[in-house]
């Protein structure tokens, strides 16, 4: 009898195009690009339009890399969490190594053509904000301290530096400002989603500060970190990297953000929680767009970029 | 009337994420086409 000679094939699974596009979080992608333009436009210097958006394009996927390592990785607790069970990994559309495989092709590929195309302190930048999401927030904070997104939330504040490198080829003052805003704003935007989602953050046996500490410590911390913000957002102003225009601006949107979180420090429900969440994303929005109009206005008055 | 063949519907896909791959490596090949012209260019 003839045998037919077997042969192993690798799976492939059917995941569509659109599994693969949500695999890089296209949404928290949008606020990075967002944050990363504002550095390269306020950052001192000139770089060409097409190696800006060389720059911009890089930043993006560098960010979808580290969207689609992160799924890889969490594909257990997503199962878990409502809010995540029908992302393609959990809901079985994608194999776990073709999002691992995906997710490094794109990080190595990212900061390689940053390197190339623009510099390669705006590359090393890049390569250490997916390098602190997937291993430092990812596979080791997450699932072991409340502290997760305090000390995580370094590689989402990193994009605007990476901008302001772009241009300079090197860290300056008014990128490290810019960090600093998204590094303090991180903890109220996440501790408030975290209050209305605990249950399942109990589930998945992620230790949210909720979860760990209660709902009031959390709402303590938040306006803490509310108030922290004022001085912070402030920082560009003082620097001298922008003007009257966003320092005004800047402050009311602080208050703005402190009385959020006044109101769900005295709220016992959680609609004023669901509120803050979705104000502290117009808040960074609004915060980044004054700082982009203010640099197209003019140079401020009395200080230089 | 007839459901979808889910073979059908899985070699659609798997059609339609190789025409996405050629895409980006023609992207891929302009991008690094258009590089060379600006460094050349002295940017």
């Amino acid at each position: 009898m003839n045998e037919i000679p077997s042969t192993a094939v690798a799976p492939v699974s059917g995941a569509a195009v659109g599994d693969y596009v949500q695999i890089l979080k296209p949404r928290v992608m949008s606020l990075v690009v967002f944050t990363g333009i504002v550095g390269l436009a306020l950052a001192p210097g000139h770089l060409h339009p097409f190696l800006a958006g060389v720059a911009v394009l890089c930043i993006a996927i560098g960010a979808g890399a580290s969207g689609a390592i992160n799924m890889w990785y969490d594909r257990d607790i997503d199962r878990v969490m409502r809010r995540t069970a029908s992302r393609p990994l959990p809901a079985g559309r994608m194999l776990p190594g073709e999002a691992l495989g995906f997710g490094c092709v794109l990080a190595v590929g990212s900061v390689a053509v940053l390197g190339i195309a623009v510099n390669w302190v705006a590359a090393e930048l890049l390569a250490l904000t997916i390098a602190f999401y997937v291993l430092v927030y990812t596979m080791w904070l997450k699932r072991r301290t409340p502290q997760n997104i305090v000390i995580g939330g370094a590689a989402g504040a990193l994009p605007p530096l990476i901008g302001w490198a772009a241009v300079t080829g090197d860290v300056g003052w008014g990128g490290i400002a810019l960090f600093a805003i998204i590094f303090f704003w991180t903890p109220p935007h996440f501790w408030a989603l975290s209050l209305y989602k605990a249950d399942e953050y109990a589930a998945a046996g992620i230790p949210m500060l909720p979860v760990v500490a209660g709902a009031r410590e959390t709402k303590r911390q938040m306006l803490l970190y509310t108030l922290v913000l004022w001085p912070v957002t402030a920082a560009p102003w003082l620097l001298g990297v922008s003007g009257p225009l966003y320092a005004a601006g800047a402050g009311g949107l602080s208050l703005a953000f402190t009385a959020c979180a006044l109101r769900v420090w005295r709220d016992e429900t959680e609609r004023s929680a669901r509120q803050m969440f979705a104000f502290s994303l117009a808040y960074l929005f609004l915060i980044f767009m004054l700082l982009l109009v203010d640099h197209a206005i003019g140079p401020p008055i009395g200080g230089g970029r | 009337m007839m459901a979808d063949d889910p073979v059908d519907g899985r070699s659609r896909r798997i059609r339609a994420r190789n025409l996405a791959l050629l895409l980006v490596l023609l992207g891929l090949v302009a991008l690094f086409y258009a590089l060379t012209i600006v460094r050349m260019s002295g940017s």
